[in-house]
């Protein structure tokens, strides 16, 4: 029917159930994600959007259910039952992940430069005038100038801080990447400038992406399909206009009048 | 004859949860099909549903019940039970859809906005530029202002570059929401050239047109919608 469309999805996730204590996070969340395509978690504060992500990287252990990837190898690893050395390999070359607060996912004491080398270093790379060359590329490409290479991130603002970290995770071409919030805290210039780099390079290095987000015009701009969180639920999933279009759900239609104009 | 879009038996009601749950019945047991050098005008009062069946057939609106076959790479595919990615392949190859109001995407300019359904084809960045400088000259707008990015253009040059973006691919069906609704005379004829070459070489075209002189100018033929009312 559509044959230039993959087989088989990047990653599978079924019946992932989280909960600490009493409380659950996330309740019998399935879905697939595929080559290249940018799924959007949306929900309020403490739907268990976050949880659910944290959950996927393997920052979280989850009480039951499959973490089902496809890694580069072809080989299928279930990431929650895999060890943590494999899942620590696959996190540090074929996923990357962007944190919402760009400190926490860059080391502050080291330069720029350092900072884009340093995932390229732990698989083995030590040519140092290449890792540099490589470095300056990624600078360029998420519009930090080149000479700012041996600079502390600290000397930084929130925008460049948060493209470097963009750089960081994107230096070994990962399969997928996952985002936290990635313009939450930006003044809405530099978020605009920071959407359509992630935009961008998205679509330039056919990387799949799970954007976790609260701002429904963000999840537009970004997202292909939409998993609306509600409770640690998904309370309605689809297409990324259908669902801001034509929500179905009560609490989808709520979510969607609340915003002024998305 | 081929055809290209066939509606069956479709029903779409917006359940309104926040209004207490009120439900307006907008189409039902809609058919109709088009063919390729077809250009198929919806007719009808406000509220008769047109725009609520174009948005259904580009799989925008989820419609409760019937099926909307688009012909997608020789192979009649059902957009209400496509899944999504299939929605957007089909949207990427053979689906194009043009409303009076153009998404501005911050910081990409105007070029770029025109040529991009084009490059997501597969089409070379040359190739696809030079489409989109043809069709932005045709429509008028001035050359300079091709590398702005168009979030502060008036609404008229806007809805121009969103009627360039939209023809710039060469899709298999248009579907048009009144392109021509606040053009001046001149720019109204050039876009009711372009509706025209365009179905001349074999588009499948489905329109929404409230003028007249429009309507008469492009219309293949005429399709009845007549309103539901409200129940609760």
């Amino acid at each position: 029917m559509t044959p230039d469309l993959d087989q088989t999805p990047l990653l599978s996730v079924e019946a992932l159930n989280k909960s600490f204590g009493r409380h659950v996070a996330c309740h019998d969340i399935s879905f697939d994600l595929w080559p290249g395509e940018v799924l959007g978690i949306v929900g309020e504060s403490g739907s268990g959007k976050s949880t659910l992500l944290n959950a996927i990287a393997g920052r979280l252990p989850v009480d039951s259910g499959k973490i089902l990837y496809r890694a580069a190898s072809n080989s299928i690893v279930d990431l929650a039952s895999a060890s943590d050395a494999q899942r620590r390999h696959l996190m540090r070359t074929e996923w990357g992940f962007v944190q919402q607060h760009a400190r926490d996912g860059l080391r502050m004491g080291f330069s720029a430069g350092a900072n884009i080398g340093e995932r390229l270093m732990a698989l083995g790379d030590k040519h140092y005038g290449k890792l540099r060359d490589t470095a300056l590329d990624w600078l360029r490409a998420v519009e930090i100038a080149p000479e700012r290479i041996d600079d502390l991130p600290r000397t930084f603002s929130g925008g460049m801080q948060q493209r470097l970290q963009i750089a960081r995770n994107l230096v070994t071409r990962p399969r997928i990447v996952l985002m936290d919030e990635p313009t939450g805290g930006l003044d809405v210039s530099v978020q605009a400038r920071l959407l359509d780099l992630i935009r961008r390079l998205v679509q330039e290095h056919h990387v799949a992406c799970i954007v976790v987000t609260h701002d429904l015009g963000v999840a537009r701009l970004l997202a292909h399909r939409l998993m609306v969180m509600r409770h640690g639920q998904v309370v309605e999933a689809g297409l990324t206009d259908q669902l801001l279009d034509d929500p179905q759900h009560a609490y989808t239609q709520l979510l969607v009048s609340s915003v002024l104009s998305v | 004859m081929t055809e290209m879009i066939k509606v069956e038996n479709l029903d779409k009601t917006f359940t309104l949860h926040l209004r207490g749950g009120i439900a307006l019945p907008v189409l039902r047991n809609t058919g109709f099909g088009v063919n390729a050098g077809e250009c198929v005008t919806l007719h009808g009062p406000s509220g008769a549903g047109k725009s609520t069946l174009l948005r259904s057939i580009y799989g925008n609106y989820r419609p409760q019940a019937g099926r909307i076959l688009i012909r997608h790479e020789n192979t009649p595919v059902d957009i209400v039970a496509a899944e999504p990615r299939v929605v957007l392949e089909i949207r990427r190859r053979t689906l194009g859809y043009v409303t009076q109001f153009l998404r501005v995407i911050p910081r990409v300019p105007t070029l770029d906005i025109v040529a991009e359904p084009l490059l997501a084809r597969g089409a070379g960045e040359q190739a696809g530029r030079a489409k989109a400088a043809e069709l932005l000259a045709r429509l008028q707008i001035a050359e300079k202002m091709w590398s702005l990015p168009p979030a502060t253009f008036s609404g008229g040059e806007q809805q121009r570059i969103n009627i360039a973006r939209g023809f710039c691919a060469d899709y298999p069906i248009l579907l048009l929401d009144e392109p021509t609704a606040s053009l001046d005379e001149t720019n109204r004829k050039i876009v009711i050239n372009l509706i025209d070459d365009a179905r001349q070489r074999g588009t499948a075209i489905v329109a929404i047109v409230h003028d007249a002189d429009t309507r008469a100018a492009i219309t293949t033929r005429l399709l009845p919608l007549e309103s539901q009312g409200v129940a609760a």
